[in-house]
């Protein structure tokens, strides 16, 4: 137990480090811009963490970064790079919507329609991501450049349907489809005005983890990962595996679709493309693709989002300073590769925390 | 392009997909060429699309500081070439892989680019001028087809110059000693990362080029939904083009073509399938991997290191 406790901390040290220094870079920058890099950050800490209602922002956008992030993280771990997690999303919520609308206007019991809606997105968002799994194994197509080009696709049908046939009549200058009933939308946790989805997103991450360290679906994916031809010598099903993980992967990024229509939109439009699917990407690599890490580092991810406001207005800052950030974060992260497993805590600190005697 | 078509008639829809082809390919042509030479030394930079967007908004902005767009093309292209550096050296540091830093510099040119773009997205900017090729024509939807860039000349010369280049001089060799066999290479006594390094940049270099293209004459203003994917098009179309500089025109004519279909049928009046036939190129893109790919074999011209291929 110590010993992992001990591995989890070294495996966290990278990142931290990276955080640092792109805590000094983005300083850099602002300070270049003419702006005060403590005020900034100052808004940053009260427009995430300040307030409890900061923290309820914060949460309502860390609840879709988790799902997309698994989008990434769950296919990462068989060995593959899947960024099209904005398209698993984008479907994921218009076939939410698609089944929602006419289940609801029968009078089907909300808890069923609900479901429903949640079985669609992820049957969709699975579909999607499965299918660069699938062309990947038995095509050999790059899954990284198919599952963006998928992305770019996915939004484009999404805007032809909400134009054409899924569209509001009533709807005038912004085409969007009919909205969901507020009898069949997902609520908030009671006491809170964070939606549910947010629970999904983290049930969705600790299951991951279960699966993918605790069984033996896991334990062969993690083998494929670590070496595809090795677990086809061992007999290991790779091309299950592969097609497995990637429907899972786009099932979780569906799922965060159905959230995002049910829970905070109501209806499916251009807006449905709000960018979750490529933070995503950064937080599974933020999180250096573990399901667990994935949930403080969404936290992290969201307070940015839910800072940026405050930023922009109390700095009078451009809308893409967080954009800079992050790009200067996920450089820093990847180069921060180098630095693992050759730094470790001091020897001192390593003796307060127990991890190792203190007489050696 | 309205009026290009309506006045042929059905006829325009043709033109108007020749005349699109060359004026859209012309993005795709310099990005590629550019990642041709980075891929042949054995790294891949799927970042080029954030360094054409900030490709775009550099050469816009010096366009209009300046008075002079062929400035604005000079910085984009050193610009992107800065950008192609970073990568390289990121990617220099031991396991770091390259795609994911590809990622993170989409990720980081587009926020760069718009963050220091704000300032240029309203004022009107000095753009390229076109070559009139189409003088001899009474028809102007004609003439208007044959006004063509000069970029996209020297995109033209350049596929046969890069492709002479790699085959022939020792340069190239070098280039393609380095991507096949690092270790080899290494062993002969080149420095594997300075050739990435050169290498990445110089793809860098092209894909500035290929943004200010976009931002300084067609469309031809600098605003942040002005790329919609071409970057990370042109290096699935090296992959299509089987890295062959050559073939890399001839690529881009057909994404070009492609991605004009959309705007010519829109223009005699059909607009059923707008967002679908915009998708076209991306389509193409897939249908292409999908039918020239192989899961169990090595794409014919692939260089031995590349991580994409392997």
């Amino acid at each position: 137990m110590e010993a992992a406790f001990h591995r989890g901390i070294n495996a966290a040290l990278a990142p931290l480090a990276a955080i640092l220094v792109t805590i000094v870079i983005f300083a850099l920058f602002l300070l270049a811009a003419g702006a005060n890099p403590l005020a900034a950050y100052g808004a940053i800490w009260v427009g995430a963490w300040g307030s409890w209602f900061s923290w309820q922002n914060t949460l309502v956008r860390a609840a879709p970064l988790l799902l997309t992030g698994l989008c990434m993280a769950l296919p990462a771990q068989i060995g593959l790079i899947v960024i099209g997690a904005e398209g698993a999303f984008v479907l994921g919520g218009l076939a939410a919507v698609a089944v929602g609308l006419p289940l609801a206007a029968a009078g089907v019991n909300w808890l069923f329609v609900q479901l429903a809606m949640a079985l669609a997105g992820i049957a969709t968002g699975g579909a999607l991501i499965a299918f660069c799994g699938a062309l990947r194994q038995f095509r050999g197509v790059n899954e990284t450049i198919s599952s963006l080009l998928l992305a770019y696709i996915a939004i484009a049908l999404m805007n032809q349907l909400v134009e054409g046939p899924m569209r509001d009549p009533a709807s005038l200058n912004r085409p969007s489809t009919r909205t969901l009933p507020d009898a069949v939308m997902l609520g908030n946790i009671p006491g809170t005005s964070v939606h549910v989805g947010l629970l999904f997103g983290i049930a969705a991450c600790i299951a991951t983890w279960f699966v993918v360290f605790h069984t033996r679906f896991g334990f062969a994916a993690r083998i494929v990962g670590g070496n595809a031809r090795a677990g086809r010598v061992v007999g290991l099903p790779v091309g299950e595996l592969v097609i497995g993980f990637c429907f899972l992967g786009g099932a979780a990024a569906g799922l965060g679709g159905m959230v995002e229509v049910a829970a905070v939109q109501g209806a499916a439009s251009a807006d449905l493309a709000t960018g979750a699917g490529y933070t995503g990407i950064l937080a599974a690599f933020l999180a250096r693709q573990n399901p667990l890490a994935l949930i403080p580092v969404s936290i992290l991810l969201g307070g940015l989002d839910a800072a940026d406001g405050l930023l922009q207005q109390r700095l009078n800052l451009p809308d893409a300073t967080m954009l800079v950030l992050r790009g200067v974060l996920f450089m820093t992260l990847l180069a921060s590769e180098a630095l693992q497993g050759r730094i470790s805590l001091p020897r001192l600190v390593r003796v307060r925390l127990g991890t190792v005697p203190a007489g050696e | 392009m309205m009026h290009t078509a309506t006045a042929l008639g059905w006829w325009g829809v043709p033109l108007a997909i020749f005349a699109g082809a060359i004026r859209v390919s012309t993005p795709f042509l310099f990005v590629s060429l550019g990642e041709v030479v980075t891929e042949k030394s054995g790294r891949i930079n799927l970042g080029l699309e954030g360094v054409l967007v900030t490709g775009a908004m550099s050469g816009y902005a010096t366009s209009y500081l300046t008075g002079s767009p062929w400035l604005g093309v000079l910085a984009a292209g050193l610009v992107g070439a800065a950008l192609g550096m970073l990568h390289a050296s990121v990617c220099a540091l031991p396991r770091v892989n390259d795609i994911a830093v590809g990622i993170a510099l989409m990720l980081l040119g587009t926020g760069l680019a718009f963050y220091l773009g704000k300032p240029f997205v309203a004022p009107k900017a000095p753009n390229l001028p076109a070559i009139p090729l189409g003088n001899w024509s009474a028809i102007p939807q004609v003439r208007a087809a044959l006004s063509i860039n000069a970029l996209f000349l020297v995109g033209v010369v350049a596929a046969p110059a890069l492709k002479w280049v790699l085959a022939n001089t020792g340069v190239g060799l070098m280039i393609r000693m380095v991507g096949d066999n690092a270790e080899a290479a290494r062993a002969m006594g080149y420095d594997v990362d300075r050739v990435r390094f050169l290498a990445t940049a110089f793809g860098g270099f092209m894909a500035g080029i290929g943004g200010s293209f976009l931002s300084l004459y067609y469309p031809g203003s600098w605003n942040e939904g002005l790329s919609s994917g071409q970057g990370i098009t042109a290096v699935a179309l090296v992959i299509f083009a089987r890295w062959n500089p050559w073939t890399c025109l001839f690529a881009s004519l057909l994404f070009g073509g492609a991605g004009a279909l959309g705007p010519a049928l829109q223009s005699v009046g059909i607009t059923a399938g707008y967002y679908l036939f915009n998708a076209a190129p991306y389509i193409l893109t897939l249908l292409i991997m999908i039918i020239t790919c192989a899961p169990h074999r090595t794409l014919a011209g692939a260089p031995g290191e590349l991580s994409i291929t392997k």
